[in-house]
């Protein structure tokens, strides 16, 4: 199954550009969270992106920071993520699934039997937001036999010539480009450079090519959809869902 | 440069961080290479920390131990009260050589912190310095010097407001201002090439010292002991001693309330291999790979987590790591006032402990070089309130 790549070829057919969700699992409770990716998927997320709560979350901003603590104190796991995975896996046949992690609880399970776990719930793909391409492969190896992707992070300062390499080698993935320096969190204003950005980007990538970090309504997932394949939308989600504990309605306001 | 240290070390940060580890990989590999870099540097270690800190033989101790004769390396005696300022100047210069123009640091017991706020003002640069809120309470005199000196502190009340959450919240801090932003680690962890670096600027301790026995005793001493939380005192002394294999390197964990409570901060004695702040190495971690909370009386010693290259030095059987709880790191703290008229760091007070378990076993010839890494000042009202807590 090549479900990351469907999903982005679907909605490039229909015009539009992917919409990749992220969600701290665990975050209000362990049942919302799956409500609410039921709900993302009803309310047309091609991709969803399932972030583990982890006791160190140093790239993240204020709103996922606090969902993972929270999500930790009500004791949701990696296996609890996992879990869940293969519940929605099984709800959602389509639907491109991506567990999202610090590098510790994935490296501490045990790399050889987390792809096999992670196949198992049926996951794609696997970011991790502490390994990059100088050691991601060992993460890589582990994923290829069972066909899970690796999703590969470009920041703002990744030289082009980089970009080419991180996208090398990921099997069914997307890159994920991050918007600005700095953690993760809704931003009023996308940097003015980010088209051409993401337009270079393109260019050498032979995987789709998602936007992320400060993406939180219609108008900017729009705006970045014009030069990119996808956007992802993090924080937003998880504030909502803390306030209201349901995500319903349209997704993005 | 060297990334790794056996299977331990890397680069496991943000992409956003790559691009200034790179930067500041190459700036360092030059400056290393650069002999008015290295002059700068070792003018200011001089001149203003006031290098060379002496060894003092810590002679009524040892008496009393009736075995081996304990020397102290007096770090306690540099200017900022500890081994933390070689490092901080180090860095410090570097920075102003990349043109960075600000500061951050994170801190624990407040010593790398206060060393990074001295050099900051020293150098005219603005200076940040993130530490757990719980650290902030119980090294108050030391956030004291950090405002006098200009700096400003940011108390971490996130996760469990010690060391480990001062350091994300600066990693924080560095991804999102890392064009002009120079983070001064404080220790031999991190990511490549901060246990590098920081081990080379902190190595004039190992070679100072080893000149110094061999000018007093004609020899070298038969251990080198030293304190680890994440080990930069440690690896300084041990640097000088590397290549001289009869010379003993014996790290000393913060053993807290003993290994079997779990409440300690002993990462190789009772750790696990993870990844943790940028680099694979032996973590306090739960089955389930998230962070513990450490718990040591000192707040130096309390991180969860130890440099990459003592995890390697283990392995290989090159040094060994004991623990020293807190009972047994306060009655060396004790000893030493009462012996030497010395004050010591409770972090320092672990390797006395060590030293003072060692010397009755050993013959009246033999050379112990403990790092008197820092003096206790800062740890006054800790003690005092420990021992209430004792009914001692």
């Amino acid at each position: 199954m090549n479900r990351i790549a469907e999903s982005f070829a679907n909605a490039k057919k229909q015009g539009r550009g992917a919409f990749v969700a992220y969600l701290t699992i665990g975050y209000p409770t362990l049942e919302k969270s799956e409500a609410a990716a039921d709900a993302l998927v009803a309310g047309g997320a091609d991709v969803l992106e399932l972030g583990v709560p982890f006791s160190d979350p140093f790239a993240d901003g204020g709103v996922i920071r606090s969902a993972a603590y929270e999500a930790l104190r009500q004791g949701v796991r990696l296996r609890d993520v996992l879990a869940l995975a293969g519940r929605l896996r099984a709800k959602h046949p389509d639907t491109g699934i991506v567990l999202f992690s610090y590098y510790n609880p994935v490296f501490s399970m045990g790399l050889g039997t987390f792809a096999k776990a992670a196949s198992d719930a049926g996951i794609d793909a696997v970011l991790i937001v502490d390994l990059p391409l100088e050691e991601r492969e060992e993460l890589i190896a582990e994923l290829r036999p069972h066909g899970i992707g690796y999703v590969p992070l470009i920041a703002p300062n990744t030289p082009i010539d980089r970009v080419a390499a991180s996208a090398e080698g990921v099997g069914d993935s997307f890159l994920y480009v991050i918007t600005v320096k700095g953690t993760t969190g809704a931003r009023t204003e996308l940097p003015a450079d980010l088209s051409a950005r993401l337009e270079a980007i393109r260019k050498v990538s032979p995987i789709p090519v998602a936007a992320g970090f400060g993406v939180s309504t219609r108008a900017q997932a729009d705006s970045v959809s014009r030069h990119a394949d996808g956007y992802i939308v993090g924080s937003a989600l998880v504030r909502r869902l803390g306030e209201k504990g349901v995500l319903e309605g349209e997704i993005l306001p | 440069m060297k990334s790794h240290y056996g299977i331990y070390g890397g680069q496991y940060v943000a992409e956003t961080l790559m691009a200034p580890l790179n930067e500041l990989e190459a700036a360092y590999a030059s400056a290393k290479a650069d002999p008015e870099f290295q002059q700068e540097f070792h003018e200011i270690l001089r001149d203003y920390v006031g290098r060379e800190s002496p060894i003092t033989e810590a002679k009524r101790l040892s008496a009393r131990l009736g075995g081996a004769r304990i020397v102290l390396k007096r770090e306690d005696l540099n200017h900022t009260g500890a081994h933390k300022v070689n490092n901080t100047i180090g860095q410090a210069l570097l920075a102003k050589r990349m043109g960075k123009k600000r500061l951050i640091a994170e801190t624990g017991a407040g010593m790398h912190g206060v060393a990074t706020a001295t050099v900051a003002a020293l150098l005219g640069m603005p200076c940040e310095v993130y530490m757990g809120a719980i650290d902030v309470e119980r090294q108050a005199p030391n956030v004291e010097r950090m405002k006098m000196l200009g700096a400003k502190v940011n108390a971490v009340t996130e996760g469990s407001a010690t060391l480990k959450d001062a350091m994300n919240e600066a990693l924080r801090d560095w991804v999102t201002n890392c064009d002009d932003t120079f983070y001064v680690i404080g220790t031999v962890a991190g990511p490549a090439p901060y246990p590098e670096m920081v081990r080379d600027f902190q190595r004039v301790i190992g070679d100072e010292a080893r000149r110094q026995c061999l000018e007093r005793y004609g020899r070298l001493p038969d251990q080198a002991i030293a304190c680890v939380g994440g080990g930069s005192n440690a690896m300084g002394l041990f640097a000088g001693f590397m290549d001289d294999p009869a010379v003993k390197l014996v790290g000393v964990e913060a053993g807290g309330k003993g290994l079997s409570t779990g409440e300690h901060a002993a990462s190789i004695n009772g750790g696990r291999l993870g990844v943790l702040h940028g680099a694979k190495t032996m973590l306090l971690q739960t089955d389930d790979g998230n962070i513990i909370d450490t718990y040591s009386v000192s707040a130096g010693l309390d991180y969860p987590g130890v440099g990459p290259e003592h995890c390697h030095l283990h392995d290989i059987g090159r040094a060994e790591y004991s623990v020293i709880t807190d009972n047994e790191a306060i009655a060396a703290f004790d000893a030493l006032c009462r012996f030497e008229g010395i004050i010591p760091a409770l972090e320092s007070s672990h390797a006395v402990a060590e030293a003072i378990k060692r010397a009755p076993t050993l013959p009246k010839d033999a050379i112990l070089l403990v790092n008197l890494s820092g003096r206790g000042d800062k740890d006054m009202e800790n003690v005092m309130r420990w021992k209430a807590a004792q009914g001692k």
